[in-house]
């Protein structure tokens, strides 16, 4: 294939360089030294009180040490209480967000759903996304009051829009002659996504679930903050009470549980390549 | 049995990939789609089972007009066209005998498709057709641990299974090596004579359909060039279908491979 406008004569003998992004000399210069710029005044913003840092460093000391005493016993039934109540609310609200994420993301995949359904999901998620897991669960406290039923309306909400935007993702990339074979054979809709979809995203699905369990627990422990249940409440009241040894005792069950979890996704995600 | 009337496809972009094509395939015949790419070969076969939609035209398989058919009208047609794709097309992460059944689904409900309660009958022919592919023993094995000739058996009884009238072969050598390649095309010709099947292949290899098929259609450029028997390919038909070359050794070593192919 040779272009009948090319001439070959003009391009040799010359160095070659990558054209660069942006065409226009000056417009790249102006939007380099325009970034440089607003970055330097950015930083000139940010005030350092350094005699606030100074005061702020001993109890920054404080806080590291109790994690050397860890009092797990003097708050015993607290911890254990939030703890299950953390469990309950994790698992409860991952399995519900799972299962409406599932037909979200096959209506968010422009390859598998019609335009009108697309804009629809998309729509959902985009809504699920924008609000921030604090604000949705401020507001579900406000409805439903204190407990752990406003912590797991806002974890479901919020599984809704992370696993449904990945998932249809994962379908939109999925290989596209695969699931045109079981097409042809004269499948329904709903066994060309049961043969010719799912087995190519199960993989994805899987270690995604997994992960928003993962996330759905530390989660957990931050919407206590607002009155929305769990472990969160207890590690609230441990710092209004400065009891850093206590806090310290909760953080500490959290990171090993994030650290199972994590051990076992890894464990199952080997085993359904 | 298969009739194109003044078929035609323009994609979004704006390219023709087909132009007016009429063909009549009579009843168990098997025929070859040759030519350059971007020729409109896979566009053409995909036409007619409307995995493409066509622009405009008409497709009749016996007595059915196909492009205007609803949905599920569509899906009924669709089970009298078994599809055999290049690179296989199966689902990887199934199992054989899921790959093969998926070829009954358009015969099954959903909730036994979902389940895999195939009816007996289904499973029985898919063990006879892996059987008759020499693969029955690898019918619990995962599709992607099967090699590349293999894999193409599996499809072509995904495609039997449905028990079609009419078989679509898209490129079903390309990924392989000669032998494997001349396997599987004696494959599928033979089945298609047992079961006194219509075929259109659509192959790049022209030689290999010289050796198997009675009749050569030559697409270039959305439009039929050719139309006749293997014998009719000469090099000044080759060079019409294909542009100037030296077509001599392509010729040459049909005839070659006639030879061996004759003798064991």
């Amino acid at each position: 294939m040779s272009d009948a406008a090319f001439n070959i004569d003009t391009k040799l003998g010359k160095p070659w360089k990558k054209p660069p992004f942006v065409q226009r000399t000056w417009l790249r210069w102006a939007l380099l030294a325009g970034f440089f710029a607003y970055l330097i005044a950015a930083y000139m913003t940010i005030e350092v009180n350094w005699t606030r840092v100074y005061e702020g460093l001993e109890r920054g000391k404080q806080f590291v040490l109790a994690f050397t005493s860890p009092d797990f016993t003097s708050r015993s039934s607290d911890i254990w209480e939030g703890m299950l109540e953390s469990i309950i609310m994790t698992v409860a609200s991952s399995v519900v967000g799972i299962g409406i994420s599932i037909p979200i993301a096959l209506g968010a995949a422009r390859n598998v759903a019609p335009l009108p359904v697309y804009l629809i999901c998309r729509g959902i998620i985009a809504i699920s996304r924008a609000l921030q897991e604090i604000i949705v669960a401020i507001l579900l406290v406000a409805i439903f009051g204190f407990g752990p039923l406003a912590g797991f309306l806002t974890l479901s909400f919020a599984t809704i829009g992370f696993l449904s935007k990945l998932l249809a993702e994962d379908i939109e990339s999925m290989d596209r002659v695969q699931a045109e074979a079981i097409r042809a054979s004269g499948a329904s809709w709903a066994q060309w996504i049961n043969y010719g979809v799912q087995p190519q995203v199960m993989p994805r699905l899987i270690g995604l679930s997994m992960y928003r369990l993962d996330i759905n627990f530390r989660e957990s422990a931050i919407l206590g903050l607002v009155g929305a249940g769990g472990i969160g409440a207890t590690l609230n009241t441990a710092f209004d009470r400065y009891e850093y040894d206590t806090a310290a005792a909760i953080l500490l069950i959290i990171i090993v549980i994030v650290m199972a979890l994590e051990y076992l996704s890894g464990i199952i995600r080997a085993r359904v390549q | 049995m298969l009739r194109l009337e003044k078929l035609v496809k323009t994609y979004k972009t704006g390219d023709q990939a087909l132009k007016d094509v009429d063909l009549e395939v009579p009843e168990s015949q098997v025929l070859a789609l040759i030519g350059p790419s971007g020729a409109g070969k896979s566009t053409l076969i995909r036409c007619i089972n409307r995995l493409v939609e066509p622009s405009s035209g008409k497709v009749y398989l016996d007595d059915v007009e196909l492009t205007g058919l609803s949905s599920g009208a569509l899906r009924r047609e669709r089970r009298r066209m078994g599809m055999i794709f290049q690179e296989y097309a199966l689902v990887e992460r199934l199992t054989v005998m899921e790959n093969v059944l998926s070829g009954r689904l358009g015969f099954v409900g959903f909730w036994r498709s979902f389940l895999r309660r195939f009816p007996q009958p289904d499973v029985d022919e898919a063990f006879r057709l892996l059987d008759r592919v020499g693969l029955a023993h690898m019918a619990d094995k995962r599709a992607d641990e099967l090699s590349g000739g293999q894999r193409q058996r599996v499809g072509i009884c995904r495609a039997l299974i449905q028990n079609p009238a009419l078989l679509l072969v898209d490129e079903p050598t390309a990924s392989l090596d000669p032998k494997t390649s001349r396997q599987i095309m004696r494959l599928i010709c033979e089945l298609c004579k047992e079961r006194k099947l219509a075929a259109i292949i659509n192959i790049h290899d022209v030689a290999l359909a010289q050796m198997f098929v009675q009749r050569v259609i030559g697409l270039r450029l959305g439009a039929v060039e050719f139309d006749g028997p293997p014998e009719g390919l000469t090099p000044e038909v080759l060079t019409t279908i294909y542009g100037e070359e030296d077509w001599e050794a392509t010729i040459e070593k049909v005839e070659d491979e006639e030879e061996l192919a004759s003798a064991p």
